[in-house]
């Protein structure tokens, strides 16, 4: 499996990273990471004439706190994130997704910009990025812009960035106290990818009444997806046994949903209830 | 540890600090000048006729050196061999070329190579060649290939159906055993089962590199083989050159589980071109050519019927099994239910009566053939679900109900209903030690515990045995015999030249024991060379458990014939009668007085060097065994596994996997686990996730391991192994095979555990969790 021919680009820094993108358009990729990208060159599915590596920016890789905010780097590998205490302290859900990811190596590698820019519905960090109601910082030929999350993704492999933008950081709203989270998948034998995940993020008030709840669905549907009801059923309850599955059995609803040979449409509906259910009950436990 | 001591003892494989080091040699490390790199245009459909196939643009691509179709081949290239052609495929039915001519019959056929001066020139002008096909209907369902009406893959024969055969000529005596079986109150039960199609997926993917030599007329290849020698043979006759200019060398091997035993077009075709060109071609298949178009194993549909009495006594067994063969036959397709399944079909039984009947059938998939097991895994899937089915419909223990059918120990050597005979066994003894190794009482209690908590909790029993070690003589059309030459240097060291080719199973560090053990010297002073046609002698390689029980016997007789010859030239060394000289501890002494001796270096030096040995013996030492087998051999054990399902998402997880083994006398306990616990897990695989999925338009959908599920550690418990030691009575060391029992073993007893879990009759594996979800909800 070797890929087609491509130029290679370094890009010493965003600017440069935008110019060149300017240059070469539609014929060319940004190479973060590259663990999406690179099999799918090499199954020639994807077949760029230029590459512009990221990897060489510096200060693109960073955790940062700042207020109520963190900040990371778009280019911060996935190993870098699960071993950072500020991340570990504000945003556990984050270690405890990223653990799910694909093996040692691509931890070691792979970078939660990279993963975000490329939008797989089955994928992990765009789910959690999702339930942390993150905002994506973008740069591009007309400067940096911000995206919330819940903008961010819009179809399969299909973002919100315009042509020419690259990622450059993603905030983080430190969570309110008595907040919890938890992430739970149930991962395509093969891949390691999701068949159904789910990122749960609920906050509770001192008397154990649900105040805000964030629950997101991953690979059941051709991108991310905020399953609004159930958060609607959690929030101004306490997180009973009961309530939990009452309001995670909505945890499909209106959701276009996928069918493949990992799974049917009917059991990646079902699996999104029993995941909703496991993550938001651990996710209360911790809250 | 004293040198006498070698034979059983579990010193780590030899072969093992090159290969962990990254200092070992696979073809792809293979770097020679002037090298061209060869890629295979490959059919993007199942089932097409090909119009034309424009090669222009490709030829013109920079660097491209040929582009070769069909066309090139005729009159110059034989077809793929096929060892036994049964059927039709004597006519010629399923017999290709090593290029698709007017028709491609899978997904991954080839059709046309580039040979260009670059991996990436030869990749990259393979896109450039044009093919116009026309696709036509496919059969992919082995039971509807075999129906009249369906798509055919060979027009000409008028259907897919290659082999219809029963191994009885009527079924009047099944029939009247089913019938005084239920007359006398017993049952009969019967299923369908579904044995999945599996890809191999070695390590290291196949690979070769051709290089022939115009000035002396001599190929030489180097492919990731299991069989240097028929390879070198096969060659030789199918590209027209003489057996001693052709030499294969096999170097390292990542892995073959059977899909290296066989003879590929690409062998050919690399051979071809630079036949053609004079310059060595090098050809590395990818994961997703490996995954269409390597070998894939198992595949058939069986009907059983089983019938007992109240008691649990087996009566008789029926079965039919649909054989897929795929598109073509390769070099053992059409031999594995006859050959390999239908011998052992009986298992551990004493079944009276036994009806074989078999359809095999040409399909649009790719070809099957010899996976780990072969055959065996077929027949022990079978008959361990049907003796299940039997014990659920009797509501009796598995494991009583299989301790009331066991063949005795005073039953051997054993001849079953199929005419098999088995050399040795004691199957009670061996299941007794699993049962106690498991608790087994103890996890019946507990699966009651759990079952009032509404958890599912399964425990999956299976009682195998397997033939292995082929030959045997007379087995097969053409002798398969192991040879062995041993040649003692002047200095005392040894060399050790096999016809078996070990890829993993660890026999440069056995055969050494072997040899150790009888002349008394230590192992450092011994090298067990292979996979080299020029320098080995003729063998039929390593496949089916054989190496050890059958090229081991053939090391072991070299060096008794050394061994003699060497007493005698001792006995003119020592004044004495050779029939009163003993060779211990690398001694050769007189009986009765050990302190005149002679040492095994001394004799060899006399033996390599002297010019005063007697007129009578010739000088050197070097022996030569070719040792055929008489019979197979059958190791057998049991293994338990326990599972538990979650019922909220179907997921299956084996909580615990006991298994006792034996395969007669142990040359080395360490590679006799380390087999074991491959095989295990290889069986679990085929349980528990794999499966080759194909669209209904017959594209490959699992063509990565993005989509090919495989086992990995993380996913399995501890196992905890034993063995028994029953020695087998048909070669001198005593051993049996150990390659393919752990996964024979291990599919069906997993299976069971789930049926178990979910108290259903059966279930088709793989057990995927949406598969035991829809079970668990009756969806």
């Amino acid at each position: 499996m070797v890929p087609a021919a491509f130029d290679y680009h370094v890009a010493q820094s965003v600017d440069e990273a935008i110019a060149l993108m300017q240059q070469y358009g539609d014929d060319a990729k940004f190479l973060a990471g590259g663990h999406s990208l690179l099999p799918t060159m090499k199954l020639r599915l994807a077949q760029p004439t230029h590459l512009i590596d990221l990897g060489r920016i510096q200060d693109l890789s960073y955790i940062r706190e700042v207020g109520d905010t963190v900040t990371v780097g778009a280019m911060t590998t996935y190993i870098t994130l699960q071993r950072s205490d500020v991340i570990k302290r504000y945003f556990p859900l984050l270690p405890e997704g990223i653990a799910e990811i694909g093996d040692q190596q691509v931890r070691n590698r792979g970078t939660i910009g990279g993963s975000v820019a490329h939008s797989d519905p089955a994928a992990d960090s765009p789910g959690m990025v999702l339930a942390l109601k993150a905002t994506i910082v973008a740069r591009g030929p007309n400067g940096a812009r911000t995206i919330s999350a819940d903008n961010f993704f819009l179809d399969l492999f299909a973002t919100a960035l315009q042509p020419g933008e690259v990622i450059t950081e993603i905030r983080f709203a430190k969570p309110a106290a008595h907040t919890g989270s938890a992430y739970e998948k149930l991962a395509n034998k093969a891949s390691h990818y999701a068949v159904v995940g789910c990122a749960a993020v609920v906050t509770l008030d001192a008397s154990g009444v649900c105040t805000a709840a964030s629950v997101v669905i991953t690979g059941a549907s051709v991108k991310p997806t905020r399953a609004s009801a159930v958060e609607a059923e959690l929030v101004g309850k306490k997180l009973d046994e009961a309530t939990i599955a009452a309001a995670a059995s909505h945890a499909a609803d209106g959701m276009e949903i996928v069918s493949d040979i990992h799974g049917s449409k009917e059991y990646r509906a079902q699996m999104a209830t029993v995941m909703a259910k496991r993550a938001i009950t651990r996710a209360a436990e911790r809250a | 540890m004293g040198i006498a001591a070698m034979l059983g003892t579990p010193i780590k494989r030899r072969e093992d600090p090159r290969l962990i080091t990254g200092q070992a040699t696979y073809v792809d490390d293979i770097k020679m000048s002037g090298m061209l790199y060869m890629s295979v245009v490959r059919s993007p459909y199942a089932h097409a006729r090909i119009n034309s196939i424009n090669t222009e643009a490709a030829k013109k691509h920079p660097g491209v050196k040929a582009v070769y179709t069909a066309a090139d081949l005729k009159g110059v290239v034989g077809p793929v061999a096929c060892a036994v052609p049964l059927g039709k495929i004597a006519e010629g039915m399923g017999i290709r070329g090593a290029l698709a001519d007017g028709k491609v019959r899978f997904y991954g056929d080839p059709l046309a190579i580039v040979i260009a001066d670059s991996r990436y020139g030869a990749r990259d002008a393979r896109d450039l060649i044009d093919v116009d096909y026309e696709p036509l209907p496919v059969a992919l369902d082995v039971e509807k290939a075999a129906q009249p009406g369906a798509p055919l893959l060979y027009e000409e024969f008028g259907t897919n159906v290659a082999l219809s055969l029963g191994m009885q000529e009527s079924s009047e005596e099944i029939d009247k055993v089913f019938a005084e079986t239920l007359a006398n109150g017993g049952v009969v039960v019967k299923e369908r089962f579904v044995n999945q199609r599996l890809i191999p997926n070695a390590i290291e993917t196949r690979g070769v590199v051709a290089d022939y030599n115009k000035s002396i007329k001599k190929l030489t290849l180097w492919s990731s083989s299991q069989i240097p020698h028929i390879l070198r043979n096969v060659v030789a006759a199918t590209v027209g050159l003489p057996q001693h200019q052709v030499r294969v060398i096999v170097p390292e091997v990542g892995g073959g589980f059977g899909s290296k035993l066989n003879i590929y077009p690409e062998e050919l075709l690399a051979s071809f071109a630079s036949m053609k060109l004079g310059h060595p071609v090098k050809w590395i298949e990818d994961r997703s050519e490996s995954m269409a178009a390597t070998i894939h194993g198992r595949d058939q549909v069986n009907y059983i019927e089983i019938a007992a009495t109240r008691e649990g006594k087996v009566t008789g067994m029926k079965i039919h099994v649909f054989g897929d063969m795929g598109s073509y036959t390769q070099l053992f397709t059409d031999v594995m239910v006859l050959a390999f399944m239908f011998p052992v079909v009986c298992g551990a039984y004493d079944i009276p009566v036994v009806h074989r009947t078999t359809d095999l059938v040409f399909t649009n998939k790719a070809s099957t053939d010899a996976y780990r097991g072969a055959g065996r895994p077929e027949a022990t899937y079978a008959i361990e679900r049907a003796m299940d089915l039997v014990a659920r419909e009797l509501k009796m223990d598995p494991v009583e109900l299989r301790k009331l059918n066991f063949v005795k120990s005073d039953q051997f050597p054993y001849k079953s209903a199929t005419g098999t005979v088995y050399d040795s066994g004691n199957y009670i003894v061996a299941m007794n030690k699993a049962l106690e190794l498991a608790d087994y009482k103890g996890l019946r209690e507990e699966q009651a515990r759990k079952r009032a908590e509404g958890k599912l909790m399964g425990i999956g029993i299976s009682s195998y045995i397997e033939a292995c070690g082929i030959g045997p003589k007379g087995f097969a059309p053409v002798g398969l015999y192991e040879s062995a030459r041993i040649r003692v240097e002047q200095s005392g060291t040894v060399v050790v030249q096999t016809g078996s080719s070990p890829h993993g199973q660890g026999e440069e560090t056995t055969f050494a024991q072997i040899v150790s053990q009888e002349f008394g010297i230590p192992i450092e002073d011994i090298v067990v060379m292979h996979g080299d046609t020029d320098s080995t002698p003729e063998g039929r390689g390593s496949y089916g458990s054989r190496t050890t029980p059958v090229g081991g016997s053939a090391v072991f007789t070299a060096a008794q014939r050394l061994k003699e010859k060497m007493k005698l030239i001792a006995s003119f060394m020592l004044e004495a009668s050779p029939s009163d000289v003993t060779l211990e501890d690398g001694k050769f002494s007189v009986a009765g007085s050990p302190q005149k001796s002679v040492s095994f270096a001394d004799v060899a030096l006399t033996a390599n060097l002297s010019n005063t040995l007697h007129p009578s013996i010739e000088p050197g030492l070097e022996a030569t065994s070719f040792w055929e087998p008489t019979s197979n051999v059958f190791p057998f054990g049991t293994h338990i596994c326990v599972v538990e399902v979650d019922k909220d998402t179907g997921k299956a997880e084996i909580t615990r996997y006991i298994a006792v083994d034996d395969c007669g006398n142990q040359l080395n306990p360490l590679l006799v686990e380390g087999q074991i616990h491959g095989g295990i897990t290889q069986g679990i695989g085929q349980a528990m996730y794999e499966g080759a999925i194909y669209g209904d338009d017959g594209q490959l959908l699992t063509a990565t391991l993005m989509d090919y599920a495989m086992p990995l550690a993380a996913d399995l418990p501890s196992y905890q192994t034993d063995s028994t030691v029953t020695p087998s009575p048909v070669n001198p060391l005593g051993v049996k095979g150990i390659g393919e029992a752990g996964t024979i073993g291990s599919t069906p007893a997993v299976a069971n555990a789930i049926v178990d879990a979910l108290g259903v009759a059966h279930i088709d594996m793989p057990f995927t969790s949406e598969k035991l979800w829809k079970i668990i909800h009756q969806k």
